[in-house]
């Protein structure tokens, strides 16, 4: 793949101004598929969650998931939008194998939600509107993996298998309008708005929301204008943007390599494009073309949606408060500096501590462990922190801190093992024997050991030299390979000292 | 008058997969000419104020509790696999990127 | 023995319940006379080798004294285009040669569930696309009144294995006349009930929104009581209508002995008739209206003026949403895999399979419907189509206010020689003038015999439309006008049918 040629960012700031637009899906958590009654479940055997419908066998009929409905205009409601009076599927017509039907039932003319807004906040403070067009309900495809070609890619790949467990899972697909007037702010504007769309859906109750599985998925679109031109650019988008960090690079890197193109005097090709995480580069995928004829029209085996003014007005009664608002009664509540809480939010962290809370944690032993070591591991692998470990192996872990169980220098080393998939934070400290030492019997052993090799301590420390119990707490704590708690052993050791 | 050229019935063809000789291309272009200048007429009276029919008897809201229902076996879901592995359907390579 | 398969239904399930005749004696007839004629019909696409078992079941449960349906032990034979899990599904296609589904039709599960004996599957055009059954991968169907002619289509062998007396019942399905037709050319009766009626779950979808399966009988009792069977809501199809029904059976037998005709007001459409109607054709239908005011009924001249643009509209929207409803026919998950030569990408692989899967017929609609449906002429085409779709419905609304039930000839011909129209498209797809206007409304039709043409000696259908919901109106006329025309025949008309081989 050749290396494109990429502008500095501000010089390409300078030159142009960015305009970005985002569809985001977002898989919703209901029981069974938006068409059909197999169950929505991730990690199944393959080809085992799934009825005829699911397989569109010859015969087979589509009828619609209420649940989903209401999830749909639960989403929709606090995005700030509409809700169609009547809304109605259509069929996306186009061939490909993980469609068990080759056409994809979605919206077109009449989406559940339209025109709404969602209040985005910046590190620095700043407020951005991002504009909603449209929010509507589809269902996900199969899952293709390649084989006999180079590490599952596509490209090369002598057959591809097909596990349709994922077809007909619903979707909403969040799309914006251009946003514009995010300037430098562009990347850091991308990466929160899809933090906040992800913060809505899990307060919500209808995703996960887990990135790296899919659940929800962002495209990102991209163009270019110079400055003082009312015209829009041609536009790029961005798929396969795995994790809010990824959001926030691909964007960046589409502004840089556009603008050297544009700058050279180029011109930009309306295409897909994909992120490439290991080199943090994008590469040219499908162009668009008139063979993107997706021939949509009205579903015929599906009826309109009318949800009807009550359900809409009850559903809207039943929101969690929005983001912006949430976010200041949270910073509140658990009492974190300005800069304590940005770095919260930064991290895209907010619902991971809230939920660390709720599951027993103290709101700073919880920010601690997210920002610090967790956020830590996340940027060597790559990976966003939510992906890495579950809220309740987190507010664990804290807990045992607490109870004087763990030192924080052995807590990260239960995060790790977490991480690693070694078990529960019990679970690693059982098998890795990572627990504090807690039997006075065994540290007053080490202690006399530790004496009977430096006879001349105890006298030290009678004579007031407190700082000679360095030498015993530091052997004890070798002899006990770091799990000791070192301010029992100095008690325990000045105990020693007072009594003979 | 007909606007149906054996280019416009090439692509067509490639729009809906189907592998069509040059013979049937030929064939297809003169009936689709014809077939296409008999059906045009419905344009004389789909006036703006007309509303589209999609579904013939009104109805709306079939909807379907969020419920588990049966599902097929493995071995059910690939009993007319043309070909299979691991559980999986197989196919032959996939030119260009994934959708 | 063999006088059991000329009884109807009806009949049968007397002998049945009354435990003159067992289920397995009324199977082997039938499957007996299958064997003596349908080399010359070929009605069937499959027979099935469990349905003497099936009737055994049935006579065990009966002997036991279970209550059983009424139409318990009868033999039923099923159109190809319904999915069955003991006998193959190809809705006539090579495409899905030796397809077994993994469930059952609603309406097959229902006729089981009944007690009904499936007996086979029967033969039709390629995914229900055509008028003749020659359109078949199979091979077409016959004619049981004359060999060498079409038994209509797409279901010409449910209405022929009707017609030669190989099974008293069929289902079939009816997209825009593929009951009706069918029953018009073989002296049959068809029904094509209200669009919802009767759920579409596990029929291979041509055209979604046009697509209605109905019963295939001799009789109009026949096919009420059929109706009633596989009638009614199903929630795995979302089009179904939610409401319940009145029994169709009970119209049809108080339409048999009840004036029903008397004041009925029965609208003639002034678009049926004139060019392309066989004189013959228009002289029974006219006989059939003079007969009905004799008997009390009110004639009333509709105009219907939309009605003209109907094959026009149906010709694009059954193309369209065919094109979208076949394309998961992709050698991906079942059916027929084609490797082109030389190997090649899975798109290859598709597009190679479905050129070799495919009749002519059925690339020729896909090319279509993928043309009404391509961006720059949705609007002209497909868009326009369903604007007229409303159009024909406010004709018919406007008709419904003057008149009870709308009559004509089920179709302008009687059944013409195979081959006659194979290479001739838009001739063929002229044949569905009278009956498509009720699938592009959704209201209810149904065809009855209504005597030979003189000038062929071929039968010739009434074909009776109602509004929306009012199937049982349908019956209740059909089966009074029925009684009528036998009583003054002396015959039903299908006793005049060749006697075939198997005699």
């Amino acid at each position: 793949m050749a290396k494109d040629k990429i502008l500095s960012f501000e010089r390409a700031l300078e030159l142009f101004e960015p305009v970005l637009g985002f569809e985001v899906h977002i898989e919703l958590g209901t029981k069974t598929k938006m068409f059909s009654s197999a169950p929505n479940e991730f990690g199944s055997e393959p080809n085992t969650n799934i009825t005829p419908v699911d397989l569109g066998l010859p015969g087979t009929l589509p009828v619609v998931n209420e649940q989903a409905v209401r999830y749909s205009i639960s989403l929709g409601l606090a995005l700030g939008c509409e809700i169609a009076e009547t809304s109605s599927f259509a069929r996306k017509n186009y061939f490909y194998p993980d469609m068990t039907k080759n056409y994809q039932i979605t919206q077109s003319d009449q989406p559940i939600a339209y025109d709404g807004s969602v209040e985005v906040e910046l590190a620095d403070g700043t407020i951005y509107h991002v504009p909603i067009e449209r929010a509507h309900m589809e269902e996900d495809a199969g899952k293709l993996t390649h084989v006999g070609g180079s590490a599952g890619r596509i490209q090369g790949a002598s057959a591809s298998l097909v596990d349709y467990n994922r077809a007909g899972v619903p979707l909403v697909e969040i799309v914006t309008r251009p946003i514009f007037g995010a300037e430098h702010n562009a990347p850091e504007l991308a990466k929160a708005y899809v933090a906040v769309v992800r913060e809505i859906a899990i307060s919500l109750g209808i995703s996960e929301a887990r990135m790296e599985r899919g659940n929800l998925r962002c495209d990102a679109n991209v163009s270019l204008r110079p400055r003082g031109q009312e015209k829009l650019g041609t536009r790029t988008e961005t798929k396969n943007v795995n994790s809010l960090r990824s959001v926030e690079r691909a964007v960046r890197y589409e502004i840089q390599r556009q603008a050297a193109i544009l700058e050279a005097g180029g011109t930009i090709t309306q295409e897909t494009r994909h992120w490439h995480e290991d080199t943090g580069t994008t590469s040219a995928g499908r162009p668009k073309s008139d063979a993107d004829d997706y021939r949509y029209f009205p579903e015929p085996d599906l009826l309109p949606v009318v949800p009807g003014r009550e359900l809409i007005e009850q559903l809207r009664s039943e929101l969690p408060e929005a983001p912006a608002a949430r976010n200041r009664r949270l910073k509140g509540e658990w009492g974190f500096t300005d800069l304590e809480f940005q770095d919260v939010v930064n991290g895209g962290l907010l619902a991971e501590i809230s939920a660390t809370v709720a599951a027993g944690a103290t709101a700073q032993a919880a920010r601690k462990w997210w920002t610090g070591e967790i956020s830590r591991i996340a940027n060597t692998q790559g990976v966003d922190a939510a992906s890495l470990i579950s809220p309740e192996n987190v507010a664990a872990t804290a807990k045992l801190v607490e109870a004087g169980t763990l030192t924080d220098k052995l807590a990260r080393q239960v995060i790790e093992g977490v991480i690693a998939g070694e078990g529960s934070p019990q679970e690693v400290v059982d098998a890795r024997g990572l627990a504090v030492v807690s039997d006075d019997g065994a540290l007053i052993a080490a202690i006399d050991e530790a004496l009977a090799a430096q006879p001349d301590i105890l006298e030290k420390l009678r004579e007031g030299k407190v700082q000679a119990a360095g030498a015993v707490i530091g052997a004890v704590m070798k002899a006990m390979k770091g799990q000791a708690d070192a301010a029992r052993v100095r008690e325990l050791l000045l105990e020693r000292a007072a009594q003979a | 008058m007909s606007e149906i050229t054996p280019e416009l019935v090439t692509h067509l063809a490639s729009l809906s997969r189907i592998d069509l000789s040059p013979d049937e291309i030929a064939s297809l272009t003169t009936e689709l000419g014809q077939i296409v200048d008999s059906i045009a007429k419905v344009s004389e009276v789909a006036t703006a104020e007309v509303p589209a029919t999609s579904h013939p008897i009104p109805l709306t809201n079939a909807l379907r509790a969020d419920v588990v229902g049966e599902t097929l076996t493995q071995e059910q879901v690939l009993q007319n696999a043309p070909e299979q592995q691991d559980g999986k359907f197989v196919v032959t390579a996939i030119l260009g990127e994934e959708q | 023995m063999s006088e059991l398969i000329r009884l109807s239904a009806a009949e049968l399930a007397a002998k049945l319940s009354a435990g003159e005749v067992s289920a397995v004696e009324a199977t082997q007839a039938h499957l007996d006379r299958i064997a003596a004629v349908d080399g010359d019909v070929h009605a069937f696409l499959h027979v099935s080798d469990s349905a003497l078992e099936t009737a055994r079941g049935i006579d065990e449960r009966r002997a036991a004294g279970e209550q059983l349906h009424e139409l318990a032990g009868v033999p039923l034979a099923v159109k190809d285009v319904l999915v069955t899990t003991d006998m193959p599904s190809t809705s006539g296609s090579k495409i899905l040669e030796g397809y077994m589904s993994p469930f059952d039709a609603t309406v097959v599960e229902r006729a089981r569930a009944a007690g009904l004996i499936a007996i086979g599957k029967t033969n039709m055009d390629e995914f229900a696309m055509g008028s003749s059954t020659e359109h078949s991968a199979y091979g077409p169907t016959h004619n049981p009144w004359d060999l060498t002619r079409i038994p209509g289509g797409s279901g010409g062998g449910s209405a022929a294995a009707v017609a030669a007396f190989e099974a008293p019942l069929a289902l079939g399905s009816d997209t825009g006349g593929s009951i009706r037709q069918p029953a018009h050319v073989t002296g049959t009766v068809g029904v094509k009930p209200t669009y919802g009626g009767v759920s579409r779950y596990g029929s291979i979808a041509l055209a979604s929104s046009l697509d209605q399966v109905g019963p295939v009988t001799r009789t109009v009792l026949d096919a009420a009581l059929l109706h009633d069977v596989i009638g009614g809501h199903d929630a795995r199809d979302s089009t179904s209508i939610p409401e319940s029904w009145v029994l169709m059976a009970a119209a049809a037998r108080e339409g048999q002995s009840g004036e029903v005709l008397k004041g009925l007001r029965v609208g003639v459409v002034k678009q049926f008739s004139g060019e392309g109607f066989q004189a013959g054709v228009e002289q029974r239908f006219a006989e059939t209206l003079t007969l009905l005011q004799g008997a009390g009924a009110e004639i009333v001249e509709i105009d219907a003026p939309h009605f003209e643009y109907a094959v026009a509209a149906y010709y694009l929207i059954l193309p369209a949403e065919a094109s979208s409803n076949l394309a998961r026919y992709d050698s991906v998950r079942f059916g027929l895999r084609v490797h082109p030569q030389g190997g090649g990408t899975v798109e290859d692989v598709m597009a190679a399979t479905r050129e070799a899967g495919f009749g002519p017929e059925v690339k020729r609609r896909i090319i279509l419907g993928t043309y009404a449906l391509s961006s720059g002429y949705y609007d002209a085409y497909y868009g326009s189509a369903q604007k007229v779709r409303t159009l024909i419905q406010r004709d018919f609304n406007a008709a419904f206010e003057q008149v009870d039930v709308i009559a004509s000839p089920s179709a302008p011909t009687t059944a013409f020689k195979l081959g006659e129209r194979i290479n001739d498209p838009l001739a063929m797809y002229l044949n569905d003038i009278t009956t498509i206007p009720a699938n592009l409304a959704g209201v209810p039709g149904i065809s009855i015999p209504m005597g030979l043409a003189p000038e062929d000696g071929l039968p010739t259908g009434l074909q009776l439309m109602a509004p929306a919901r009012a199937d049982d109106r349908l019956y209740r006329v059909a089966a009074a006008i029925e009684a009528r025309l036998e009583s003054g025949w002396g015959h039903t008309l299908i006793s005049q049918a060749p006697a075939l081989g198997g005699k």
